[in-house]
C-alpha cells in the first residue's frame, strides 16, 4: 500500500507536468489543425532557460529561493512565448493554405532545428542542476518504507490546477476566447465578422508556449537534469495525453496527461522500466483506434 | 507583405518604416537568442558555472536587422526566391532533357568504380547515398504517392538490418536468401503497424508511425538476447559473389573470389561488388514503382492522397489499398536494412534513430515528394555534399531542419524536381 501510494504520488506530479505541455498542443490543434511538433521543443527550451537563470542568479548571489523561483518562471514564460510567436510567425504562417502535410513537415523542421541549436550553443551534455526548492514531508511508513511528499510536487499540483482553472476561463469568458473558439469554427467567417485571425492565432501559441514553459521549470525543478533532447519524447507523450483526453478540450489535456503519467509510472513500478516509454505509444494507438475523440473530445465530422 | 506597406507613400518614410521592422526583428532575434546563445552552462568544480558569448548574439541580430532591412527594401524578394526560382527554372528547362540526363547519370554511376578518383572512400560514400535513395525510394511510395506521412519509417530499416543479421549468424543463411527474407519481415512489419492505424487522419497517422519507430528502437535496446541490447550485432556475414567470398584467406574447401578468377587480393573487390548489388537492387525497385504507377494499384494510391472520400465514392477500398502502399515501402525500406547491415557489418539501435527518418523524409521532401530522380538528386545533396564539409559534420542536422521549413515555404513541391501529374483529366493520360 506504501509503495502504490507513492507511485500514485509520482505519477501525478510527472501527469501534472505532461498535462500543462498537452494544454499547449490541444489549443493550437483546435485552432489550426495542426501539431505543433515543435511544441516539446519550446518545452526543452523552457527548461534551458530555467537552468541558466538559475546559474545566473546563484552567480550574482541571490539566496531567496522564493525570488529566484520568481524570476525563473518569469523570464522563461517570456523567452519562450516569444520563441512560440517566432516559430509561428516564420514557419507555419506562411502556410496557411498550403498543401495538408506541408505544416506538419515544417514543423518537424523546426523541431529538429531547434533540437540540434540548443545542443550546439549549450552541449550535448546533460546539465545538472542542485535542488532548489527542498523540503517535504513522510505521509506515513509502513514496513520500513517511507511515502514522501515533497513540497515541490505540491507546488506543481496547485501550480497545474490554477493554470488549467484561470485558461479554461480565459477561452470560455474572455473576448480573446471567443475570438479563439470562432476561428477555431471558422477561420474564414470569424475574419469576416473583424476579428484578427492571424493575432488569435499567434496569441495561442504564445499561451501554448507560456504553458510548456512552466513545465520546463518545473521538470527542472522536479528533476534536476535537463538535455537537449528531453522535448522529444515529453511532447510525444504530452501529444498522447492531448488525444486521449480529447483534442481541443483543456481539462480533457490535463485529465490525459494525469492518466498518461499515471500509466507509466505504474508501468514502470510493477512490469518494467525499461518498456515505461512502450506504455505512452501503446496508450495512444488504443485511444485513436477505439476512441479516436478521446476522453472528452467532441466527435469529429470530416467534410469534403 | 503586410498592409501597412501599400500605405506608404514617400521614400522617407519607406526607409523608416523598414528601418522600424528590422529593428523589430533585430529585437526579437535579441530575446531569443539572448540567453540560450549568450549564456552557455559549463561544467565547473561539480557545479554548473556560466561562460558568456554576447558577441555571437550582436552577430546574428545584425545580420538579421540587415537581412530584414534588404528584404523591406525590395533588394531582392526574399533570399529563397533569389535561390529558389533559377533552381525551379533549372529544373523546368532541363526537363524535355531529363530522359537524356537519367541515362547519362545511368551511365555514370555504372561506371564510377572504374573511374580513376574512385577510391574506397568514393565508392564507400556513393554506396550509402544509394542506400539512402532506396530508403527515399520506399518512401516515397509511402509519402509522396500515398500520401501518407510515415514518421517511423526508419522501423523498417531497421526490421529489414536485423532481421538480416540474425537469418545471417543465427540460421547461416547466404547473402541472397537473407534478402527477400529481410525484405519480407519488413513488409510483415508494415502490414502488422498498418492493419490497425491506417484508418487514422493525416497527422495522426504521422504521430502513430513515429511511436511505432521509437517502440522498435525501445524494444532493439531493451531484448538483450536477440539482438544484443546496447551493444547492437557485431560480425554480420558479408555479401558473397554465387558463394564465393571476398576474403584474402577463405576457410578450407572454399574458393575466394580472387582465387576463382586468378586475380590478387584486393579489399576493394568486395565494396565495388556490393556497390553494383545496390545499384542493380535500386534500379529494380524503381523500375518496379514505375510500373506499378502506371497498373490501377498505384492510380489507386494516387487517387487517395488526392481525395480519399472521392476514393471511397468510387470503390476504391481505402485501407487495402492504402496498406499496399506500406507494405510495399516498408519492403523497400527493409532491403535497404539489408545492405545496411552487410555493409557495415555492425548494426546498433543507434542507427536507427527519429534523426534516421527526419534525413529520409528530408529527402523526399526536397527532391518534390513523388518524383524519383527528385529523390536521387536531393540524396546527393544531403548525404554526398555534407561529405565534403566534414568540418562542418555538427551542424547538418540544424541546416537539414532549417532547410525543410524553407522548402515548405518557397518550394512545397520540391526544390529540383518538380513532377507532372501521371494523369490529367483533360487531354488524356500523361505518364511520364
Amino acid at each position: 500500500m506504501a509503495f502504490f501510494t507513492q507511485q500514485l504520488i509520482n505519477g501525478l506530479t510527472l501527469g501534472s507536468i505532461y498535462g500543462l505541455i498537452a494544454i499547449g498542443y490541444t489549443m493550437v490543434y483546435g485552432i489550426i489543425g495542426m501539431i505543433n511538433f515543435a511544441h516539446g521543443e519550446i518545452y526543452m527550451i523552457g527548461a534551458f532557460v530555467a537552468v541558466i537563470v538559475f546559474v545566473l542568479l546563484s552567480m550574482i548571489g541571490v539566496g531567496s529561493v522564493a525570488l529566484a523561483l520568481v524570476v525563473v518562471l518569469l523570464l522563461s514564460v517570456l523567452i519562450t512565448s516569444l520563441y512560440g510567436w517566432t516559430i509561428e510567425r516564420v514557419a507555419y504562417r506562411p502556410l496557411r493554405g498550403s498543401f495538408r502535410l506541408a505544416p506538419l513537415i515544417s514543423a518537424i523542421g523546426m523541431s529538429v532545428f531547434l533540437q540540434n541549436y540548443v545542443q550546439l550553443s549549450q552541449g550535448a551534455r546533460v546539465k545538472p542542476l542542485a535542488p532548489q526548492l527542498p523540503g517535504g514531508v513522510v505521509l506515513f511508513e509502513q514496513a520500513g518504507f517511507a511515502v514522501r511528499l515533497s513540497a515541490i510536487q505540491v507546488f506543481i499540483w496547485v501550480l497545474t490546477f490554477v493554470l488549467m482553472a484561470v485558461f479554461a476561463w480565459l477561452i470560455a469568458r474572455t473576448a480573446l476566447g471567443r475570438a479563439q473558439r470562432a476561428c477555431e469554427q471558422d477561420a474564414r467567417m470569424a475574419a469576416l465578422l473583424g476579428i484578427d485571425v492571424d493575432r488569435t492565432i499567434s496569441l495561442t501559441f504564445v499561451m501554448g508556449a507560456a504553458l510548456a514553459a512552466v513545465a520546463g521549470v518545473m521538470v527542472t525543478l522536479y528533476y534536476g537534469v535537463v538535455d537537449f533532447f528531453i522535448g522529444f519524447l515529453a511532447g510525444l507523450k504530452a501529444f498522447t495525453a492531448a488525444v486521449l483526453g480529447g483534442i481541443g478540450s483543456l481539462p480533457g489535456a490535463v485529465l490525459g496527461g494525469l492518466l498518461i503519467g499515471l500509466i507509466e509510472t505504474f508501468w514502470s513500478a510493477y512490469f518494467s522500466v525499461e518498456y515505461k516509454d512502450v506504455a505512452a505509444f501503446v496508450v495512444l494507438v488504443l485511444v485513436l483506434i477505439f476512441r479516436p475523440t478521446g476522453l472528452l473530445g467532441k466527435p469529429e465530422i470530416e467534410k469534403v | 507583405m503586410s498592409v501597412a506597406d501599400t500605405e506608404i507613400k514617400s521614400g522617407g518614410d519607406r526607409m523608416a518604416a523598414a528601418l522600424r521592422d528590422a529593428g523589430f526583428a533585430a529585437l526579437v532575434m535579441f530575446g531569443l537568442m539572448a540567453l540560450i546563445v549568450g549564456v552557455r552552462t559549463v561544467d565547473a568544480e561539480g557545479k554548473l558555472g556560466a561562460e558568456f558569448r554576447f558577441d555571437w548574439v550582436l552577430i546574428f541580430c545584425a545580420a538579421v536587422f540587415l537581412g530584414r532591412l534588404g528584404v523591406k527594401l525590395g533588394i531582392g524578394s526574399g533570399v529563397g526566391s533569389v535561390l529558389a526560382r533559377p533552381l525551379g527554372r533549372l529544373g523546368g528547362a532541363l526537363t524535355p532533357y531529363s530522359q537524356h540526363i537519367i541515362w547519362l547519370g545511368l551511365g555514370f554511376s555504372v561506371a564510377l568504380p572504374f573511374m580513376p578518383f574512385a577510391d574506397r572512400y568514393v565508392i564507400d560514400v556513393a554506396t550509402a547515398m544509394l542506400i539512402y535513395v532506396m530508403l527515399g525510394w520506399g518512401l516515397n511510395i509511402v509519402v509522396g504517392l500515398a500520401g501518407l506521412l510515415d514518421l517511423g519509417y526508419v522501423a523498417f530499416y531497421a526490421v529489414g538490418a536485423y532481421s538480416y543479421a540474425m537469418f545471417a549468424k543465427l540460421l547461416g543463411l547466404s547473402f541472397w536468401e537473407c534478402l527477400p527474407l529481410a525484405g519480407l519481415m519488413a513488409a510483415l512489419f508494415g502490414v502488422l503497424l498498418g492493419f490497425p492505424v491506417l484508418r487514422l487522419r493525416g497527422d495522426y497517422l504521422a504521430i502513430v508511425t513515429l511511436g511505432f519507430g521509437e517502440i522498435i528502437r525501445i524494444v532493439l535496446i531493451n531484448w538483450y538476447t536477440v539482438t544484443g541490447g546496447p551493444n547492437g550485432l557485431s560480425g554480420i556475414p558479408r555479401p558473397t559473389l554465387f558463394g564465393l567470398p571476398f576474403t584474402a584467406s577463405p576457410p578450407d574447401g572454399v574458393t575466394s573470389f580472387n582465387e576463382f578468377f586468378g586475380i590478387d587480393f584486393n579489399p576493394t573487390h568486395r565494396i565495388i561488388y556490393l556497390y553494383f548489388v545496390i545499384l542493380a537492387m535500386a534500379l529494380i525497385v524503381n523500375f518496379f514503382t514505375n510500373r506499378t504507377r502506371r497498373l490501377p494499384l498505384g492510380r489507386a494510391w494516387e487517387a487517395l492522397r488526392e481525395d480519399e472520400i472521392a476514393c471511397r465514392a468510387l470503390g476504391i477500398n481505402p485501407t487495402n489499398t492504402k496498406l499496399s502502399a506500406f507494405a510495399v515501402g516498408a519492403m523497400f525500406g527493409g532491403f535497404a536494412g539489408a545492405f545496411f547491415a552487410t555493409r557495415q557489418g555492425f548494426i546498433s539501435p543507434e542507427s536507427f534513430t527519429f534523426f534516421e527518418s527526419a534525413i529520409v523524409l528530408a529527402i523526399v521532401v526536397l527532391g518534390g515528394m513523388g518524383s524519383q530522380v527528385g529523390v536521387v538528386i536531393a540524396s546527393f545533396v544531403l548525404i554526398v555534399v555534407p561529405e565534403l564539409f566534414r568540418e562542418f559534420a555538427d551542424y547538418r542536422m540544424l541546416f537539414f531542419g532549417l532547410g525543410m521549413v524553407l522548402i515548405m515555404i518557397w518550394r512545397p513541391r520540391g526544390l529540383i524536381a518538380h513532377r507532372e501529374p501521371t494523369i490529367r483529366l483533360n487531354g488524356g493520360s500523361a505518364a511520364k
